[in-house]
């Protein structure tokens, strides 16, 4: 097992808000809007250094998205950002037809995904997101692992033209990934080659995976790990070679287990290579209150978690 | 003027023989609300509204138009026709497999003079000012028009664009309204009152102004002086009455015609009341 370390935690809102200034800072049409939420985005930088391009809405998250549509016309590239709930269930209409079928060059970004958001509860805990917006025609979604990760998806997706979805977080969590990345929409990203399993993870799982493919090295299980940041488009490539290779595979998400991430790796592998597959999600559920980590291990988000999928998983294999 | 009232009045007849054909040529459609705003569509395109034929989705130095109840689309695709975006034997294609003339408007299928899809309602004031915001800037000093039902104010999403625009300054967003007083199930004030928009809006901090719609006169008039307001950093909002299915007798003064199509002895009724001014498709 490759060796991953890290010096510092962060979270990755705040990667987001690294590379949205820096995106303002090499496109003058890079432009932000928020809803009442600048802190929580980590919009600051931005705003300080170019308050013009700056649109605060308020909280009026259905006008936010109408406006940015809108500001595409006339070239320039907004990106939209308030918590994953109010980015997408709450908005699902206006990205749909304002965005997505008009093919607006709108970056909806997302943070507090997922049950790290923690204490706040269910209402803000999205766990539904990134099925929602898979579905959209057109729509590109991303939700990166790690503070670095989450910089470079920020900047690819400026330079993108088309509507994107980027999710990210909320709590601190190791800082594993290059800094200097190029970060290429679509393309897995190898965290570890093994002939066991594969472990498919996204987000926050990534760095789950990592510790679980260490704990599984000391049960003689060699994990291959896979980092899909990119759901849509999906790299099916670099799926379908490393399922040949290991035979069986366990997708890992910070999402319910309908709709998301694993369901598009079972779409790919029922109809190109019929595979045993496990779900590390969560189970159809709304979340609760609780500190992000009594809450992953509370709904089966854990590296061991992610252990016991890949022994039961290996067991299903012919 | 570039036009002559005269001239305009025979434009939107022409508009309107369009409007109750397609509908019936594809028997589905909204002829109601598209007869009652042919008055208000030929004043802006053919008189207002700085426009470039030769169609860019950025319309910088343009202005820009967005319809708000996309439903409308008739009255709209005939008026771009006759603008010269299309040729207007493609009107015949409304509604109809393979067609760029949807049945509600879209940028999906690349019909010129779209710059964005409406059909559900609600959405094209946010975006009228996201394109507002824009155009200012990039230093275009450009207006912004918009057309919404009233029924369509129901939306609570209208109601967050009304108070961003005026706190936002928008004073080269020029809104209206086809305040024809119907909706689908009935008259608004028994589906759900509007009350006083004119109260509402300027309550919101809008410069309200009030037109008839089905007066070519009255109709330009209005949008000229709206274009007259700006430097107030009031956004303006032009409550325009008008008639649900004006031009055709039988159409008028009800929801019924909203979104029915006229069958043959209809049909042949309501051409007889439009003069054919410049040629049918």
């Amino acid at each position: 097992m490759k060796k991953y370390t890290y010096t510092e935690k962060k979270d990755t809102r705040s990667g987001f808000g690294a590379g949205l200034h820096e995106a303002g800072k090499k496109n003058e049409n890079v432009v932000a809007l928020c809803a009442d939420l600048v802190g929580s985005l980590k919009m600051d930088a931005f705003i300080k250094d170019f308050p013009e391009r700056f649109t605060q809405v308020g909280i009026a998250e259905a006008n936010m998205i109408g406006i940015a549509a809108g500001m595409t016309i006339g070239g320039k590239i907004p990106f939209t950002g308030t918590f994953a709930n109010f980015s997408t269930g709450r908005v699902y209409d206006q990205i749909r037809q304002s965005v997505a079928y008009s093919n607006k060059n709108v970056k909806i970004c997302a943070s507090h995904a997922g049950l790290t958001l923690g204490e706040d509860g269910a209402t803000h805990q999205i766990l539904e997101d990134i099925g929602l917006m898979k579905m959209l025609p057109g729509m590109v979604v991303i939700n990166p692992c790690d503070y670095n990760q989450t910089k470079a998806a920020t900047l690819a997706i400026a330079e993108y033209e088309g509507p994107v979805y980027l999710r990210f977080g909320r709590p601190v969590i190791p800082v594993f990934t290059d800094p200097d990345q190029k970060f290429e929409i679509g393309k897995a990203w190898m965290v570890n080659e093994g002939t066991d399993v594969t472990i498919i993870a996204t987000g926050h799982m990534v760095w789950k995976a990592i510790e679980a493919g260490e704990k599984l090295a000391e049960l003689g299980i060699d994990a291959e790990i896979i980092n899909i940041h990119t759901i849509k488009p999906l790299d099916d490539e670099a799926i379908l070679k490393s399922v040949k290779k290991t035979g069986c595979v366990v997708t890992c998400e910070e999402h319910n287990k309908f709709g998301g991430l694993g369901e598009s790796v079972a779409r790919l592998l029922t109809t190109e290579l019929p595979t045993p597959q496990e779900f590390v999600a969560t189970n159809d559920t709304f979340g609760e209150s609780g500190t992000p980590d009594q809450l992953m291990s509370k709904y089966g988000l854990d590296a061991v978690n992610i252990v016991e999928a890949v022994q039961k998983v290996i067991g299903r294999k012919k | 003027m570039k036009h002559t009232i005269k001239e305009l009045e025979d434009i939107a007849s022409q508009i309107r023989r369009d409007i109750v054909r397609m509908v019936h040529g594809c028997q589905s459609g909204h002829p109601g609300g598209s007869l009652g705003c042919a008055d208000f569509f030929t004043a802006l395109y053919f008189e207002v509204l700085n426009h470039n034929k030769e169609f860019s989705m950025d319309g910088v130095g343009e202005d820009l138009f967005f319809l708000s109840n996309g439903h409308i689309s008739p009255v709209w695709y005939s008026t771009l026709a006759h603008a010269g975006y299309f040729e207007k034997s493609e009107l015949a294609t409304f509604r109809k497999l393979d067609s760029r003339l949807q049945g509600h408007p879209t940028t999906h299928e690349h019909l010129p003079g779209i710059r964005i899809a409406s059909g559900s309602l609600g959405q094209g004031m946010s975006v009228a000012i996201g394109a507002a915001l824009t155009k200012r800037l990039n230093g275009d000093k450009s207006y912004v028009f918009t057309l919404h039902g009233d029924g369509e104010l129901q939306e609570g999403q209208n109601w967050e664009a009304a108070m961003f625009a005026p706190f936002h300054e928008m004073d080269r967003l020029i809104c209206s309204v086809d305040y024809n007083g119907q909706q689908i199930d009935g008259p608004t004030k028994k589906v759900l009152s509007l009350d006083s928009l004119q109260a509402k809006f300027e309550a919101f901090g809008w410069h309200v102004i009030n037109t008839d719609g089905n007066d070519m006169q009255s109709i330009v008039e209005g949008l000229h002086y709206a274009k007259t307001l700006t430097g107030k950093g009031k956004p303006i909002m032009n409550l325009m009455s008008t008639q649900m299915g004006a031009g055709v007798d039988y159409m008028m003064g009800s929801h019924k015609w909203h979104g029915t199509a006229p069958n043959d002895e209809q049909l042949a009724a309501a051409l007889a009341q439009l003069p054919e001014t410049l040629g049918d498709y």
